[in-house]
């Protein structure tokens, strides 16, 4: 009786407007000593390679590498894929004198590796070592990065492999999405947007990889970083030993790709056989380089940071749509990042789960940052700032990146100052002038028609309640000699 | 660009060492640096069982000012109830909700609220399961109570108070896992919030409420469609473990059946809190910039509050011997694969180290013998492995093989590969290059592993729960390093017999065709 008594008062009594104690508010928190994380050396060669050096003696390991300017953008649409092949069969073909098999055996038996690279921007030459081991395992790194042999066979494998990831690639709901997404937003044939097809991947040649390298592998603009339990001085030796007789190359021209973003609209993927669909809302995020780009990560910290983010408190938390929901004002050193917002969500939501994103996305413009909203996302940021350089490791890979792209050594120290100072008056500007929804493009993957007709006890609604819908076909295009295998979907 | 790419997935791969090593003739030094690392760790780890029996422990490792923490509970879904598939996992996602002094307004008046949300839902649950003479009418009247208290329940929730307090703190990587034989929390945090953190941490695994609880099932029931229903490798896995099992719990999915996981409740959660989340039950970590003497009273304050309660028995069920291979055949629009099961024993059978003996020969890196005989010679795979302890390891598992056929070839043709490299380790001894291998890659991974705080705690949490000795991270290698050919032979001659063989292979056909097929897994 005094139970159900009770259980009725909550209805009557209007909710406290204040909360209760908050005793974690009482919990001592003592100041946390200054960190000033060691930089590591950094040396330019003659010849323009720029060493960096940083000890670390925890552990007996020596752990480096070698990274070289010109990826994947540096080559042409044709040739989608061939950074790739390039960046496996640099390392499974082997050396003038030591096969890739060879190479294997040999660093197997000492629990090491020496592993290559290759990114959109970017080829390299890794290793990881005991510090024993060291001249040994950086003597086949160096032989690996100057005397390359590139080998057809180990080409025709790395070709098959890729080829087994193209016929598959649309098994999957999310990787199917992200990869549309990205296209959607850059473009089929951008190198942030474009994905290798078969016939692109089966025209690579011997001699397509050998020119690539033979341009790419020069002194000038080459980073090559080192961390471990070594003496800096005569590990210097060593690398100006190898590095500083390299002659000067000429640079690759400056990558000059074009960003436009999304056509505007709502775009579907049809997969009979899933019963959740991937909603992506989609468009153009910015470069770090903007003065805008600390406002920006506030906002997008109060957007879709976290847990405590309007996006994971509105699409996950209270509607329950969700979950897995993400997203970002996407920014990169170089070229402009990808803003986006993702949900998962079964089809009869699908509808319903896009249009929340959308008023989200509305909504950083409407509805006014508040105090609290900025001092979490700061607090957030800054109180987690430390993670960025709490190894050596991740202060030497930090400091090569700026390296890379061109940015000021003391980037994160700024940032740092620049988030500080970020005020609700400028997350508004900024969510004016960026948060754009008619450039906004909407992609559904899923179950088409169970999207509109539900499921048992759910309702679904059409996409077409989203916008007129382009349907995008994912046919995998066979080239002639592989027709009849198994491809498509 | 993406440099360390390589040398993360290095160290990544031996954070959980499963595998470890030994004493080749050319690097005879590593042996020595493993008994040299347990020294230097005998002087930085505390490890204190509290009055309540709840292990703590503490690695002192002051690189830079923060620290990371594993909690590790030793239940996980193969304890869900019959009935009940999927709880541990929810109950996981609860943990996230808050406690009673962080996430609400006033928890006196939420806890009312929230038995009404109990009672108005057992109720539902019981017209809703009638099988003869539901009343539509009742059955919607009742859904309309549960609903109503639902609502009348959040008007004192502050949704993800919990985790925006660790987030404002700085936490990093904040997240939980559970598997079938354990639940983790972890995340990591600037040092000078330990005090906070154990005061978040014993609140909510101590005292957790049942918050949100139905809300949260939808979020779990989208998880399922994501993982399993909507994932042609996810339902193929989820057909296989459960045709490889017929009694353990290993058969079942973690994330729950859907009937099941639609129905579980936030009483029974509570039920399962009781009986498993008691201190004896669990391990608690930290690794980073933390003094022991300063340290460990703040951690005993805090959960030594934890009520303590009897450990729970061990589960009776032991899986029967199998006696004839089983198979489960998907005919399908997707691509083609094929993988394999054997039982084998749990992770405290003297054998244990053979089993990773045989995983690393037969599937680490370029030098492994599937990835030589399938994808480099025959070029029949885009990827071939061998691995121990699917679904877990704490209770018999399985040692699975898989391929990933490439274009043109077929599942039948991965399973003769695969079972040709399996009739050479039954007939041949491995090399002594293949054996040294193992144990220098073992020991020197686990050297690798030690330099990175959330996995050092998770590692040693994990042994000290498994082993009651953390210790045994280290002295596993004796063991490794006592493998041999011979024993190798023995344990492939025991398991990998075509009676104690499952397999599942997905068969691609037409759209058309899968659309004849059976109706699909996952209740589409």
């Amino acid at each position: 009786m005094l139970l159900a008594l009770l259980a009725v008062l909550p209805a009557l009594v209007p909710a406290q407007e204040t909360q209760q104690a908050q005793p974690w508010k009482q919990i001592p928190i003592p100041t946390l000593p200054a960190f000033h994380p060691q930089q590591p050396r950094r040396i330019v060669l003659d010849n323009g390679a720029i060493l960096f050096l940083q000890e670390d003696h925890e552990l007996p390991f020596i752990n480096g590498f070698i990274e070289m300017r010109g990826g994947g953008r540096d080559l042409p649409a044709s040739k989608t894929g061939m950074v790739s092949l390039y960046g496996e069969v640099w390392r499974t073909s082997g050396t003038a004198t030591k096969s890739g098999d060879a190479m294997d055996d040999l660093l197997e038996a000492k629990a090491a590796k020496v592993e290559t690279d290759g990114d959109v921007d970017s080829t390299s030459v890794s290793w990881s070592c005991l510090k024993t081991d060291f001249d040994a395992v950086f003597g086949l790194t160096t032989d690996l990065l100057l005397h390359p042999k590139f080998d057809p066979g180990k080409l025709d494998l790395a070709k098959q492999e890729m080829a087994a990831g193209i016929v598959r690639r649309n098994d999957d709901v999310g990787e199917i999405a992200s990869r549309e997404a990205a296209k959607l937003v850059y473009g089929p044939t951008n190198p942030y947007g474009r994905t290798p097809e078969l016939a692109q991947v089966m025209s690579v040649t011997i001699a397509d990889l050998e020119q690539f390298h033979e341009k790419t592998v020069i002194p000038n603009g080459m980073i090559i970083g080192v961390t471990g339990d070594f003496d800096g001085a005569a590990m210097e030796q060593k690398l100006r030993a190898a590095f500083g007789g390299l002659k000067k190359g000429t640079p690759l021209p400056p990558a000059k790709d074009s960003f436009n973003g999304p056509t505007p609209g709502v775009y579907s993927v049809d997969k009979n056989d899933v019963n959740q669909s991937n909603v992506w809302i989609v468009g153009l995020g910015t470069e770090r380089s903007n003065p805008d780009y600390y406002a920006l990560s506030v906002m997008n910290q109060i957007f879709s940071g976290g847990f405590g983010s309007r996006l994971f408190q509105n699409v996950r938390t209270k509607m329950g749509l969700a979950y897995s929901v993400g997203g970002a004002y996407g920014a990169s050193y170089d070229h402009p990042g990808l803003f986006y917002t993702v949900a998962a969500t079964k089809s009869a939501t699908t509808v319903d789960a896009a249009k929340a994103m959308l008023d989200q996305i509305d909504d950083l413009k409407t509805q006014p940052f508040t105090d609290d909203e900025l001092r979490r996302a700061k607090d957030e940021l800054l109180n987690s700032f430390i993670f960025r350089y709490d190894t050596p490791e991740k202060v030497l890979s930090e400091r090569a990146s700026l390296e890379f792209y061109g940015y000021p050594a003391d980037f994160l120290e700024k940032y740092r100052a620049a988030i500080e100072k970020v005020t609700t008056a400028d997350l508004e500007r900024v969510a004016k002038k960026y948060v754009d929804r008619s450039k906004l493009a909407v992609l559904v993957v899923g179950n088409v028609s169970q999207i509109a007709t539900g499921t048992p006890g759910q309702p679904g609604k059409p996409l077409s309640d989203l916008g007129t819908v382009h349907p995008i076909d994912i046919t995998i295009p066979m080239p002639p000699g592989m027709q009849g295998g198994p491809g498509n979907q | 660009m993406r440099v360390w790419s390589a040398l993360s997935l290095i160290a990544c791969s031996s954070l959980l060492p499963a595998i470890a090593q030994t004493k080749p003739m050319e690097t005879a030094g590593t042996s020595d640096l493993a008994q040299q690392e347990l020294a230097r760790f005998e002087k930085k780890v505390t490890v204190k069982v509290l009055p309540n029996g709840l292990t703590v422990l503490l690695i002192e490792r002051p690189e830079a000012p923060v620290f990371s923490y594993y909690t590790l509970v030793d239940a996980g879904d193969a304890n869900d109830p019959t009935g009940e598939s999927g709880l541990a996992h929810m109950f996981e996602h609860l943990a996230f909700k808050g406690t009673e002094e962080i996430g609400t307004t006033n928890w006196p008046a939420e806890k009312v609220a929230l038995q009404k949300v109990e009672e108005t839902y057992a109720a539902y649950d019981a017209e809703y399961r009638k099988r003869v003479g539901q009343d539509p009418a009742k059955l919607k009247q009742l859904r309309d109570a549960f609903d109503a208290a639902k609502k009348d329940a959040q008007q004192y929730v502050v949704p993800n108070q919990f985790t925006e307090i660790a987030e404002e703190n700085g936490a990093s990587g904040i997240n939980a896992s559970t598997g079938l034989d354990s639940t983790e929390y972890f995340w990591s945090m600037p040092a000078n919030r330990l005090q906070l953190w154990a005061y978040m941490e014993s609140g909510r695994i101590g005292h957790p409420v049942p918050r949100e609880f139905y809300k949260e099932r939808d979020v779990v029931m989208e998880e399922r469609r994501m993982r399993t229903d909507s994932n042609p490798i996810g339902r193929m896995v989820e057909q296989f473990l459960a045709t490889a099992y017929v009694a353990h719990p290993y058969g079942r999915p973690g994330v729950g059946w859907e009937s099941e996981l639609s129905q579980v409740d936030a009483t029974e959660a509570a039920i399962f809190h009781k009986k498993y989340y008691t201190p004896s039950n669990m391990v608690i970590a930290v690794a980073g910039d933390l003094n022991a003497s300063t340290a460990m009273p703040i951690m005993a304050k805090y959960f030594g509050a934890i009520p303590s309660g009897p450990k729970p028995e061990p589960m009776t069920t032991v899986e029967p011997q199998q006696n004839a291979e089983k198979s489960v055949i998907i005919r399908e629009a997707t691509q083609p694969f094929y993988i394999e099961g054997y039982h084998r024993s749990d992770y405290l059978d003297p054998d244990d180290q053979v089993y990773d003996a045989i995983t690393d020969i037969l599937s680490n890196g370029r030098v492994s013998r599937l990835y030589r005989s399938l994808v480099r010679d025959q070029r029949i795979a885009a990827e071939s492995e061998g691995f121990s302890g699917f679904p877990g390891t704490k209770y018999p598992g399985l040692f699975a093989f898989y391929a990933v056929p490439l274009p043109g070839h077929t599942p039948q043709e991965m399973r003769t590969a695969i079972h040709k490299e399996i009739d050479k380790l039954k007939t041949q001894d491995v090399t002594d290059d293949e054996l040294a291998m193992f144990k220098t890659r073992a020991r020197v991974d686990l050297l690798r592993s030690l330099d990175d705080n959330q996995g050092l705690a998770q590692s040693l949490a994990t042994y000290q729960l498994r082993y009651g000795d953390w210790r045994e991270l280290f002295r596993q290698l004796d063991k490794i390093d006592k493998v041999s050919k011979a024993d190798i032979r023995r344990v492939a001659n025991k398991v990998f017999t075509e009676g104690n063989r499952t397999y599942a292979i997905i068969e691609t056909v037409s759209q058309q065709k899968s659309a004849e097929a059976a109706p699909k897994a996952g209740g589409l």
